[in-house]
């Protein structure tokens, strides 16, 4: 609209005739912000492959002598006295513990998620910003001080524990901190916002009047939620899994804090890695492997959009 | 306007609503209230007189008092803010220009590639980003022998981009060109066109960038962790180590400020936000 006003065709012609600098100033005003993202935060992933492949230094850091070590070391024991490898489950079951426990948070935060989302959403419109700022405003306080926060009510002497002893329930306190159900429900309230975010964008949009429909064609509340709800609400439940999966995955605090360091996840292991006991290479891969998965979630998230848009038209 | 808005007759709303689906209100309360209990059980006790973060005994701005004239924790806030400012005024600079550059023109080549570069440090864990740039600020530092804070800066100004550049690049969306073609006419050179009309109109979208940059910052742990050297302690890094020796109620007062301090700003933000669409 604005270019058919003669302003408007006379920046167009403005424009045409400028192209080459108007390109060059474009680059120009992009390349701060895309060299220093380019030198300090994709070049370093370059370095991290390559260490990966290298030795550890004696006091942290590489030496540089090429060596699979640090991949053979994610399955394998080498035995000291023979040399021989034995296949060893330790780091295997540290992967397979984060995994489970981001998958587990993923799911319990959609299973909690949905419903709010769904109850945003079903809000007069003047309410619902107020109440997606209540949801995300935690997300804002510092991650470590809300895991502190979960740490203080939880442990021994904790107002949870203390409050069910004073009902009587138990009489002796519940050790919920430092267990595995700990640094689940952590992850949970960690990376709620995630989920509730995206699926409220997809239930926003809903048509409620197709609900309508439903019931008048003597669907259960059941079928309403299953056959009209979920499937609209499907890529706002991709987007919110894989949200909360990812940062889950990657998790450093909750488990560092809420596991004690007795239910280590993959990031206590990587830090661990370049600070306790010091083997550079082995964090390195444990990083790219980090990373693989990471990506690999994303891909299939990008496919399943693609799939998704392409089949409603 | 919204008042007569009654869509459905009298008597079939009172047997159902149709769009409540039954348990999803109770869920959805419980979840903020879940939310907000923890917090709120930190803030309270923070006020406590006793040491106890479990038996309330009297209001007292005891532990305030002692965290304020505690001289880690003053060092640390020191060393937060500065790390902060510097990283927010780089990377609000450069997302502004980015989203200049990104926003309210034709498709270009390279687009796509551009925003993947300016999101990536969204989408690679943060244990990774940080072990990858202490591997690469150490060599980095065994080349040229620098050391100092501003390594730590420089890493926070990389994550802080992408949260500075969506708002302000939201911002530019929601403007049309009409007032700068104006101004052009009326004969304003472009750098009079871009202070006196672009700038300002963009002034918004800028605040809430930095705002969020200066959050994020903030309260970034893993990255300042491992990237931070000796003496770099940020407030965040200082109660964290301060929790792995134990619980002091210190930490709690400090907890309560650093959690103030981002309620404040985000709903700063969000007011912002919430005007622009009046």
């Amino acid at each position: 609209m604005t270019d058919a006003t003669p302003s408007g065709a006379r920046l167009a012609e403005a424009r045409r005739q400028t192209g080459a600098a108007a390109r060059r100033r474009r680059w120009q005003l992009l390349s701060p912000a895309i060299v220093i993202i380019a030198a300090f935060g994709i070049f370093p992933l370059t370095i991290t492959l390559i260490y990966s492949f290298l030795s550890p230094g004696t006091y942290g850091g590489v030496t540089w002598k090429f060596s699979t070590d640090a991949y053979v070391q994610f399955l394998f024991d080498r035995d000291i006295f023979d040399d021989t490898l034995q296949f060893s489950t330790t780091y295997l079951s540290i992967f397979a513990r984060s995994i489970g426990l981001a998958l587990g948070a993923t799911v319990g935060a959609l299973l909690v998620g949905f419903p709010t989302a769904y109850f945003i959403a079903s809000k007069p419109p003047g309410q619902r910003n107020l109440w997606l700022f209540l949801i995300t405003l935690p997300f804002w306080v510092n991650l470590l001080i809300r895991t502190y926060a979960i740490l203080l009510i939880i442990r021994d002497e904790g107002i949870v524990n203390i409050g069910l002893m004073w009902t009587g329930l138990i009489d002796h306190p519940i050790g919920m901190l430092y267990t595995n159900y700990a640094v689940f429900a952590g992850l949970i309230y960690s990376y709620l916002p995630f989920m509730v975010l995206p699926l409220y964008a997809s239930l926003e949009k809903l048509d409620f009047r197709l609900i309508e429909a439903a019931y008048d064609l003597y669907a259960s509340r059941f079928q309403v939620l299953r056959h009209v709800i979920i499937p609209m609400a499907r890529p706002g439940i991709i987007a919110g899994c894989i949200l909360v999966f990812i940062p889950g995955l990657g998790a450093y605090i909750t488990p560092e804090l809420l596991g004690g360091g007795k239910e280590l996840m993959i990031g206590n292991l990587i830090a661990l890695q370049f600070s306790g006991s010091r083997n550079w290479p082995f964090g390195s891969a444990a990083a790219l492997i980090l990373m693989v998965v990471v990506m690999a979630s994303l891909i299939v998230y990008v496919r399943s959009t693609a799939k998704g848009s392409s089949s409603n038209g | 306007m919204a008042e007569p808005a009654a869509p459905q007759p009298p008597l079939r709303r009172r047997r159902m609503n149709l769009r409540k689906q039954p348990g999803f209100d109770t869920i959805a309360w419980i979840c903020l209230f879940f939310l907000y209990a923890p917090i709120v059980v930190l803030i309270i006790f923070s006020f406590n007189d006793n040491r106890s973060v479990v038996k309330w005994t009297e209001f007292s701005l005891r532990w305030y008092k002692a965290a304020f004239e505690n001289d880690g924790i003053r060092r640390a806030t020191v060393i937060s803010l500065e790390v902060a400012a510097v990283a927010t005024i780089f990377a609000t600079t450069f997302a502004t220009m980015a989203a200049l550059a990104t926003t309210r023109v034709r498709a270009f080549k390279g687009q796509t590639l551009v925003y993947a570069i300016i999101n990536q440090p969204l989408m690679v864990p943060e244990i990774v980003t940080a072990v990858s740039t202490l591997a690469f600020f150490g060599i980095i530092k065994q080349i040229t022998g620098v050391n100092g804070i501003g390594y730590l800066m420089l890493a926070h100004t990389v994550f802080c981009i992408p949260f500075a550049y969506m708002p302000i690049r939201a911002r530019l969306e929601d403007m049309n060109l009409t007032l700068e073609q104006a101004a052009a006419d009326l004969y304003a050179t472009p750098i009079q066109v871009f202070r006196k009309v672009t700038l300002p109109l963009m002034a918004p979208g800028i605040v809430a960038g930095a705002m969020l940059a200066f959050v994020v910052s903030l309260d970034d742990v893993i990255i300042t962790l491992l990237v931070g050297g000796p003496g770099e302690t940020t407030l965040p890094v200082y109660i964290l180590g301060q929790i792995r020796r134990g619980i002091t109620p210190e930490i709690n007062a400090v907890s309560a400020v650093l959690l103030g301090l981002s309620v404040i700003l985000v709903s700063i933000f969000f007011l912002i936000g919430n005007k622009k669409r009046h």
